[in-house]
């Protein structure tokens, strides 16, 4: 159906995709896990509350969520070339990918940190647990199936966000659809990719899920 | 017991609670080797009473001293003081991702950096004393609520706290797992264990406590041991609480 080029260039999109998609998780966590856990225990309900801690990080997480992606991208495209060296191509679509992914992480992380029972926490404290025995012991600990999903669904929202970044230059298999399906009505690779995609988010999603399934203790 | 040493102490301690007085000037001394039971209607406050003697609730006055030493004001190193503060809740709460074992190993070695063959051989000890040691690799979601129970006071035991907190810990089980609890505070009260203990199981109360404390709206009403509490309370308040618990033919108050 497609000639060798096509084929190859599906092939090299693809692993663009996933290296776009899992370096910028990557990313996004080591950002975002720490954000999640100092708005969790900063909360007022939280084991360290801190109302101006909290405040501007909230501030800051609604803020940048606020920016629909594609602006963001555009954005940012000064710090991106001054990280990356360039403004297109996959690499410098980590940047944008990493500053959308991390305030999104972070908000999930909090979400599953604050579905931690209250009393195993007070459990840990009076045991003489200190505040980072908590979050290593029995926040994390407890919440890992929840954070495992969590993982899933951003690695998810990640391969669309990279898609996007075709729109730009972004490299990748949203690029290929782009260019291809909408630039040159090439509609028959426009299809083919999306099918990559799709294909890419059920293995992932499938991974996630089997793995947190594997480490919930709480049901039979 | 007039000779032995002050444990755990509260001075006059108020504690308010959504805008309500929760605490009313509370004062309170336990004595090494004494076992005191707070009882009083639901919301009394002798709940949050327990929970402010290991600073999980913050007290607005008074005092909370531990082995003499005030830990309500300034620098309190909290981690070192509830070590020697054991509590025990009334819905367990066992880390539910952890066997039997690691939920009663993690806190002397992390809290307290002990020797993890030491402590687990010393769990497994205590384990077969509450008749669990079977269990010592299951969840918590397999064992029964009393099970759970008798695993979380192990769990509390093992960091050899100086005095246990039990707040309403058979409140949440079915009444055959009650007993199988209540035995195992009744060995550890036999044992010497300095205990205060928040119940509503009045034959229980009576059979465990050497003082019973009698809480209503935030005051401590009337204390005395439980012989005569539960036959001559002082105060009318008292009275009729016990009340409560005797039933008549009929509906007839008794």
């Amino acid at each position: 159906m497609f000639d060798e080029t096509i084929i190859n260039m599906l092939i090299e999109g693809t692993w663009a995709t996933l290296y776009m998609t899992l370096v910028s998780t990557l990313f996004g966590y080591i950002v975002g896990l720490p954000l999640g856990i100092v708005l969790t225990i900063t909360d007022k309900e939280g084991i360290k509350p801190n109302a101006v801690v909290y405040k501007i990080l909230d501030f800051i997480v609604n803020l940048t969520r606020s920016i629909p992606f594609l602006i963001l991208l555009i954005l940012v495209m000064p710090l991106t070339k001054l990280i990356v060296g360039k403004s297109y191509g996959s690499t410098a679509t980590i940047v944008p990918l990493t500053i959308a992914a991390a305030p999104f992480i972070g908000r999930m992380v909090e979400s599953s940190l604050k579905e931690v029972d209250k009393g195993v926490i007070e459990a840990a404290q009076s045991m003489g647990a200190g505040t980072f025995s908590v979050i290593r012991k029995v926040l994390l600990a407890e919440a890992r199936t929840s954070l495992l999903v969590g993982v899933t669904i951003a690695v998810g929202t990640i391969l669309g966000y990279s898609a996007m970044a075709g729109a730009v230059g972004g490299g990748g298999l949203g690029d290929i659809a782009i260019r291809y399906g909408y630039h040159r009505y090439e509609t028959d690779i426009m299809i083919v990719t999306i099918v990559i995609l799709v294909v890419l988010v059920q293995i992932l999603q499938g991974l996630g899920m089997m793995l947190s399934k594997k480490l919930d203790r709480r049901h039979t | 017991m007039a000779e032995q040493q002050v444990i755990l102490e509260a001075r006059n301690i108020t504690k308010d609670y959504g805008g309500g007085r929760v605490l009313d000037g509370v004062s309170l001394q336990v004595h090494k080797g004494e076992v005191i039971v707070l009882i009083g209607p639901s919301g009394c406050g002798k709940s949050t009473f327990l929970r402010c003697m290991n600073g999980l609730e913050q007290i607005q006055s008074g005092q909370i001293l531990l082995d003499g030493e005030v830990i309500t004001e300034g620098k309190t190193d909290w981690t070192k003081v509830r070590q020697k503060i054991g509590m025990v809740f009334q819905s367990y709460e066992l880390f539910p991702h952890m066997s039997v074992i690691d939920n009663l190993v993690l806190g002397p070695v992390k809290v307290q950096g002990r020797d993890k063959k030491e402590v687990t051989k010393e769990a497994e000890k205590l384990l077969e004393r509450v008749g669990l040691l079977d269990k010592k690799d299951a969840f918590p979601r397999q064992l029964s609520g009393g099970q759970k129970q008798r695993v979380a006071i192990v769990r509390a035991l093992i960091l050899k706290p100086e005095i246990l907190l039990f707040d309403e810990v058979t409140a949440a089980l079915d009444p055959e797992m009650v007993r199988e609890v209540l035995d195992v505070i009744l060995e550890l009260a036999a044992d010497g264990y300095t205990m205060l203990i928040v119940t509503h199981e009045m034959q229980f109360a009576k059979a465990v406590a050497d003082k019973i404390v009698f809480i209503d709206g935030g005051k401590v009403v009337e204390s005395g041991i439980p012989e005569k509490f539960f036959t001559q309370p002082e105060t009318d308040r008292a009275r009729r609480f016990l009340n409560t618990f005797i039933y008549a033919k009929g509906g007839e108050k008794a």
